[in-house]
């Protein structure tokens, strides 16, 4: 099942050029940039594993770019995010949030239905 | 269908280039070699640049630089007008120049120094990397040196990332020339290797007048014959590093003026009088009485 999460999700897969050309739009707004990735696509898993720092000083993508092809090497099948990141509330607020990579397989989410007290029920969702 | 042709100086004018090339005339006192090598380099890229526009070429032309010369030849100011230059020909996305030394590319144990490396070639991604006194990422007395770790990711991005940066590599000529004989990596990668002559004294005087007019201060008939004394005996003492040490010498003069302005000024003082470098403000300096203590030769020690 295909997983839409962030923004683009609905849309077919961005190409590299396409990934640049939104990092050169992060980039223009000063945003940081960094790179996540996980093999756990649940939308409650809201923490994926960070892929080295967030980026903070770039000028170009194409320093954003070449981590995500040394982190593509080492995780092809892993969902890869790239986040961006405000600065301008004194913290961090993320501001865009979009996949770059996908398994070739992807899971789906089953759903699970507990019994509970009295005749009530308990819904919850796994990827398999 | 006609043949399709190319106005260079239409190219020269459109792109920005000449703004570059004449600021650089302006901004720069002297140089006169490395002003006509870099008017040589930005022809060779603007044509190179129609060829490929027509057809004629495809492959992006190698564009890494050494500047040699020594300290205070203006080379990192040029770096920057080259990266300027390289933006509006085309050739580099961002032209933004980041100037590193080994310190920032070099770590200090083992596993360190690639992930600094990569950190500064990402930021250095779609500008000028300036890598200044570059000969001492190599030191050949220590082969388990981080350095050399340094060298091999710079010259694999030098020659897989060539559309995205340049690398100007700087320092001495004599140890930048060693440098490359014992990394011919290097030497094959650098196409443009442009040599920084130091200023004359006449030239520096000049230096001097223009860094005062642009800080709104001007030197009395009395005080430029002083720097210019100043800089002849300056030349000859260790540690000259041509406009810099103007700068610095510059620096303290005012340093006094203020001083003896506070100290001499009985009434209300004009904006002249704020504005004037007198002939003891630049008078005052060890160097007429032989530079610094600690560079003196050490024959008063000997003899006692």
């Amino acid at each position: 099942m295909r997983i839409t999460q962030g923004c683009f999700s609905f849309l077919p897969d961005l190409d590299d050029a396409q990934i640049t050309a939104q990092v050169e739009y992060i980039l223009g707004r000063d945003w940081a940039v960094s790179l996540e990735y996980t093999d756990d696509p649940h939308p409650r898993n809201t923490y994926w594993e960070m892929w080295g720092n967030p980026m903070f000083d770039l000028r170009d993508a194409k320093g954003v770019m070449m981590e995500l092809d040394e982190c593509r090497k080492a995780h092809p099948e892993a969902y890869i995010r790239v986040q961006a990141f405000d600065d301008t509330r004194g913290f961090e607020t993320v501001m865009m949030s979009f996949i770059v990579n996908r398994p070739a397989e992807e899971p789906a989410f089953h759903m699970q239905r507990t019994d509970h007290v009295g005749r009530s029920q308990k819904y919850g969702w796994e990827a398999r | 269908m006609s043949e399709p042709t190319v106005d260079l100086a239409a190219e020269y004018e459109t792109s920005g280039v000449r703004e570059v090339l004449e600021e650089l005339d302006r901004a720069l006192i002297g140089l006169s070699p490395v002003k006509q090598r870099i008017r040589e380099t930005a022809a060779l890229l603007l044509v190179d640049k129609a060829r490929r526009e027509m057809g004629l070429t495809q492959e992006t032309p190698t564009l890494h630089m050494s500047f040699t010369g020594n300290p205070g030849t203006g080379k990192t100011t040029v770096a920057r007008m080259m990266a300027g230059l390289l933006h509006r020909l085309g050739y580099i996305r961002k032209g933004h120049l980041v100037s590193v030394t080994r310190d920032d590319l070099v770590g200090q144990y083992i596993g360190h120094t690639a992930p600094k490396t990569k950190e500064v070639l990402k930021k250095a991604m779609g500008g000028v990397l300036f890598i200044d006194e570059a000969y001492y990422l190599y030191k050949p007395d220590n082969e388990r040196d981080y350095g050399q770790e340094a060298i091999e990711i710079l010259l694999q991005v030098m020659e897989n990332n060539r559309d995205d940066l340049v690398v100007i590599m700087a320092g001495y000529a004599d140890r930048m020339d060693k440098f490359f004989a014992a990394n011919p990596g290097f030497r094959s990668r650098i196409a443009h290797h442009i040599d920084f002559p130091d200023y004359s004294d006449a030239e520096l005087l000049q230096i001097a007048e223009t860094m005062l007019e642009e800080q709104s201060y001007r030197f009395a008939p009395e005080a430029r014959a002083a720097m210019a004394d100043y800089i002849a005996l300056r030349r000859a003492q260790p540690h000259f590093a041509n406009a810099r040490s103007i700068r610095n010498a510059l620096d303290r003069a005012r340093l006094r003026q203020a001083n003896r302005l506070f100290s001499e000024a009985k009434g209300p003082l004009d904006a002249a009088a704020l504005s004037t470098i007198a002939e003891p403000d630049i008078r005052a300096s060890r160097v007429f009485r032989g530079g610094l203590d600690q560079d003196r030769p050490v024959a008063r020690e000997a003899a006692e």
